[in-house]
């Protein structure tokens, strides 16, 4: 399946992504407005947060794949060899 | 366009959703086993509920003229409670050769733990004695992708089923090339927060290809959406993929997983 060019894309989901970076933007002043806001910012979620956010703002990435390296922030790591049950 | 949603809770929805669907041009749904927001208290309570779905369900959907399939298996969320999860399993052959059973699931993960991987094993010998398919749920958020490996471990330690009789669902962009690349089917749900938009799903169809991909709603008793196979379907239509294109992964696909079924039936009308 043919993706759409990269203008196309530009022109039709411009504001989509304008609209959901402000809304990320008012998430986090929400945060620090709040009481306790210096706690919170030691939440281990806050820095998955900052952590995404830092790789969206990358551009040595040429792969197209921001999408899926996100994912990999906000995701347990897996261990290969775990115990399987009735390994055969 | 006629569509299938191949994985939607239709006993947590109104009959309207049934003529929404329908009017949409949904003509199949297939409704996997699943929790049902509580903890039950006894295997009499799945009984119940495998008629429901083997018996009520059909007769609900086809008022529509909506053909309704199902999956048996205790999910992941109770398989946690080891002894209850056997006696329902002992009692899943009763059912297995009703006709609109497709045959395992959604067995799968839930938090990755030792118990729910017992039961998940277990599930699978059963699929695999009765040369059943299966549809497999993988879990939310930061448990998905290692419990999404641990489930490819699991299935290739089981070496009778074939890959190409197992759909592993709630896939996202971390986890379908893996599942993809090991040969089984891959679902993707579009459903609001914990997985997949409709925009998102184009993006993985367009980047990994439509064989051996289904998508789903995944309608159930929480915030989904019931009509979001129609939202992807025409997400694809502006991107300018063609009828052909969107009906393979909206029809084609499903239909060629459940025809691997022994009781399954279809006609083309």
């Amino acid at each position: 399946m043919t993706p759409l060019t990269a203008q196309a894309a530009i022109d039709r989901y411009y504001l989509e992504t304008r609209c959901k970076l402000i809304e990320i933007a008012a998430n986090l002043d929400r945060i620090d407005r709040g009481d306790g806001a210096a706690g919170a910012a030691a939440d281990p979620r806050m820095a998955k947060v900052l952590e995404a956010l830092a790789l969206l703002n990358r551009t040595d990435i040429t792969t197209a794949d921001r999408a899926e390296r996100l994912q990999r922030v906000f995701s347990q790591q897996f261990e290969e060899g775990w115990a399987i049950p009735n390994k055969k | 366009m006629r569509y299938i949603d191949p994985h939607i809770h239709m006993i947590s929805r109104l009959t309207d959703d049934y003529e929404r669907l329908a009017h949409a041009g949904c003509v199949a749904v297939s409704e996997p086993a699943f929790w049902a927001g509580f903890d039950r208290g006894s295997s009499l309570a799945f009984r119940d509920y495998f008629r429901q779905l083997t018996e009520v369900e059909p007769k609900r959907a086809a008022q529509y003229a909506i053909k309704h399939f199902c999956w048996l298996c205790i999910n992941a969320k109770e398989a946690e409670n080891v002894s209850l999860s056997r006696e329902v399993i002992a009692m899943i052959p009763e059912f297995l050769d009703k006709p609109n059973v497709l045959g395992i699931g959604e067995i799968g993960l839930n938090k990755n733990t030792k118990n729910e991987a017992t039961i998940f094993c277990e599930h699978l010998e059963l699929a695999a004695s009765r040369d059943e398919l299966v549809l497999i749920h993988t879990p939310h958020l930061e448990d998905k992708y290692k419990g999404t490996r641990m489930i490819l471990d699991m299935l290739r330690n089981e070496s009778r089923l074939k890959p190409e009789r197992v759909l592993v669902d709630h896939a996202e962009e971390h986890t379908i090339k893996p599942i993809l690349d090991a040969g089984y089917w891959c679902g993707m749900t579009l459903y609001p927060v914990t997985k997949c938009t409709p925009q998102r799903s184009a993006d993985m169809l367009e980047r990994f290809g439509s064989t051996r991909v289904c998508v789903n709603s995944a309608g159930d008793w929480g915030p989904s959406n019931p009509m979001n196979v129609p939202a992807l379907m025409l997400e694809m239509r502006l991107r300018g993929h063609s009828d052909a294109e969107i009906s393979k992964v909206v029809y084609d696909n499903p239909l060629a997983f459940f025809k691997q079924c022994k009781r399954f039936k279809w006609s083309e009308e």
